[in-house]
């Protein structure tokens, strides 16, 4: 079985589309995790692969189907937090042949295929439908959301994992190199970080509306306190730590105003989700949560690097694209769970899906406001990357949890958990899901 | 403050040869009157790549937006942070933009919106790229 990317028409990207043509008619039913780690350790037990095997499954059985009944796998097959896998360093064989193998022997520790899963998971004997989301888990769900809905698998598995390796990552490769090709000089040569460009973008909006870094530590903080009842994430399970406004504000600079603490914490982990018919999923296991819409933003900036401008106009029709085919309106929205690694660019997911209200340039004042999963506003209750780690899908697991009503010490409490929508990772550049307690 | 050096490849050698050549070129579409930077094997507007050129730009521009990296993830800079990266909007297109370390500013006293011009500055394999300066 050669698994292919998705093809572009299985995205939702403009406006004027209608309702989603399966609105309601797709469900999420199950959820499993990997442990946490930030690092692997190198044994055959904790490799990337074997997280993933450990996620699915997991999936399988909190959905309570078996595993025959999976039809589908939709995963993204590029794991890397940034490390790969040093030049000319062994392949530790031992682990490679601790699993069954594919023709690329790091495959399963520093990749990922659906061909590799499928020779290690042997119950899923049943799986016809495989296929590549690239990007992260909020990519691999529109895939298989949509997939469900056409029909082209029945049951679904939609996996993500990252692989960490040992050493400071984005600093090997190229970046060591004495001289870099031509292509690749014309951006890389200034020696500008991952999180340079969200800077950037923050600084033309702090200079535009008046606002300041000092201004994220609210949420810096919500965000933690959020992760560390998220007993799935690197924080709550490694290092219990609360985040204070102090410790945000005392925070060294990566990429001024970008600080440390707005930059992610790379780890590995796998989530898997199990996803079905609205029909199939009457009778499961765990409460259905239905997908309403999906929508993806594929803009490209002009320049070398987005605009504020670029970015507001992008945010602002990836909101109208979500409400159009969900067939709902901000005000519908019992919670946001939009992506926010790096820190500096939620605000401008919030402030495009006019989240309680909010226009260009209100969500720092927003988060100066009670933002807690108590209040009547919850704004990221997942705690997402920042309280987390860096996976991409706390966001998605936690709206599942939470309109399914298992989100633990999360639970949102201010408001009825109803509908919600999560996704990213970029304000150019993602894919958007509008969940829902309801189908209709 | 020396930077990688650069090895030119077919799709971008003009504009490294003219940095040699102490010129600032900028790929343009013929058919949609349409410059664009990073160059690029097909015009993104129209998508044809019969009606690229390379046309010289005065090297002329404006301070857009910066940053201060105190992190960088290049070798050879490392030794240098914290320094500022500022993007530059060229007076012909604001639309296109180049990044610089604006060489002689201070760090984090940048000047956003200030009129700036183009320097050639060699980098660790001789190689010129396009540096900025700001002008009074």
């Amino acid at each position: 079985m050669t698994t292919q990317n998705a093809p572009a028409s299985m995205y939702r990207t403009t406006e004027g589309l209608g309702l989603w043509e399966h609105r309601g008619k797709v469900a999420a039913v199950g959820i499993g995790h990997s442990p946490t780690a930030r690092r692997w350790d190198g044994k055959p037990e904790t490799t990337m692969g074997a997280n993933s095997i450990l996620a699915l499954r997991k999936a399988i059985a909190d959905a309570g189907v078996s595993p025959d009944q999976i039809d589908g796998l939709v995963i993204d097959p590029v794991t890397t937090t940034g490390a790969y896998w040093p030049e000319g360093k062994p392949i530790p064989m031992d682990v490679v042949n601790a699993y069954n193998t594919t023709g690329d022997p790091l495959d399963g520790i520093a990749k990922l295929s659906a061909e590799w899963l499928l020779k290690n998971m042997p119950e899923l004997e049943n799986v016809k439908f495989t296929m590549y989301g690239t990007g992260c888990m909020s990519h691999a769900i529109v895939v298989a959301a949509q997939a469900v809905g056409d029909g082209l698998a029945h049951t679904c598995l939609v996996l993500k994992s990252w692989h960490n390796l040992e050493g400071r990552y984005y600093q090997g490769g190229a970046n060591a190199e004495d001289a870099i090709d031509g292509t690749s000089a014309i951006s890389r040569l200034w020696g500008t970080p991952a999180s340079y460009g969200t800077a950037l973008q923050f600084a033309e909006y702090c200079r535009k509306y008046g606002k300041s870094h000092d201004m994220m530590a609210p949420f810096m903080a919500n965000s933690r306190r959020n992760g560390l009842m998220f007993p799935e994430g690197y924080w709550a399970q490694h290092r219990p730590e609360q985040l204070t406004p102090e410790d945000y504000l005392a925070a060294r600079w990566i990429a001024k105003p970008a600080s440390l603490f707005d930059n992610d914490i790379p780890i590995m982990v796998s989530a898997a989700y199990l996803f079905t018919t609205a029909e199939r999923a009457k009778d499961m296991k765990q409460k259905p949560v239905y997908i309403l819409n999906h929508a993806s933003s594929r803009g490209r900036p002009r320049g070398i690097t987005p605009t504020l401008d670029e970015v507001e106009a992008e945010t602002g029709k990836t909101g109208r694209m979500l409400y159009e085919g969900a067939g709902i309106t901000a005000n519908d929205l019992s919670f946001e769970n939009m992506y926010d690694g790096f820190t500096l660019f939620h605000q401008f997911h919030i402030e495009g899906l006019g989240y309680r209200g909010m226009k260009f340039g209100d969500a720092l004042d927003f988060y100066q406001t009670d933002i807690s999963i108590e209040g009547p506003n919850p704004v990221l209750p997942s705690g997402g990357n920042i309280g987390s780690g860096r996976s991409r899908f706390w966001m998605h697991t936690d709206c599942i949890q939470q309109l399914q009503g298992r989100a633990g010490a999360r639970q949102v409490t201010g408001v009825k958990p109803e509908t919600a929508v999560s996704g990213g990772p970029m304000p150019l550049g993602g894919n958007f899901t509008v969940w829902s307690a309801s189908p209709d | 403050m020396v930077k990688q050096g650069v090895l030119p490849d077919a799709l971008t050698k003009p504009f490294w040869d003219a940095a040699n050549d102490g010129r600032l070129v900028i790929q343009n579409c013929k058919a949609c009157n349409r410059l664009q930077h990073p160059p690029a094997p097909a015009c993104s507007q129209c998508g044809s790549g019969d009606n690229l050129e390379w046309k010289e730009m005065s090297g002329r521009g404006k301070i857009y937006n910066y940053g201060v990296v105190h992190d960088c993830p290049v070798r050879l800079l490392q030794d240098d942070q914290p320094f500022n990266v500022a993007v530059i909007m060229l007076d012909e297109d604001p639309g296109i933009q180049m990044y610089s370390h604006l060489p002689g500013t201070p760090v984090d006293d940048v000047p956003v919106g200030a009129s700036v011009e183009v320097m050639f500055e060699a980098t660790a394999n001789g190689q010129k790229v396009p540096e900025w300066r700001i002008v009074a």
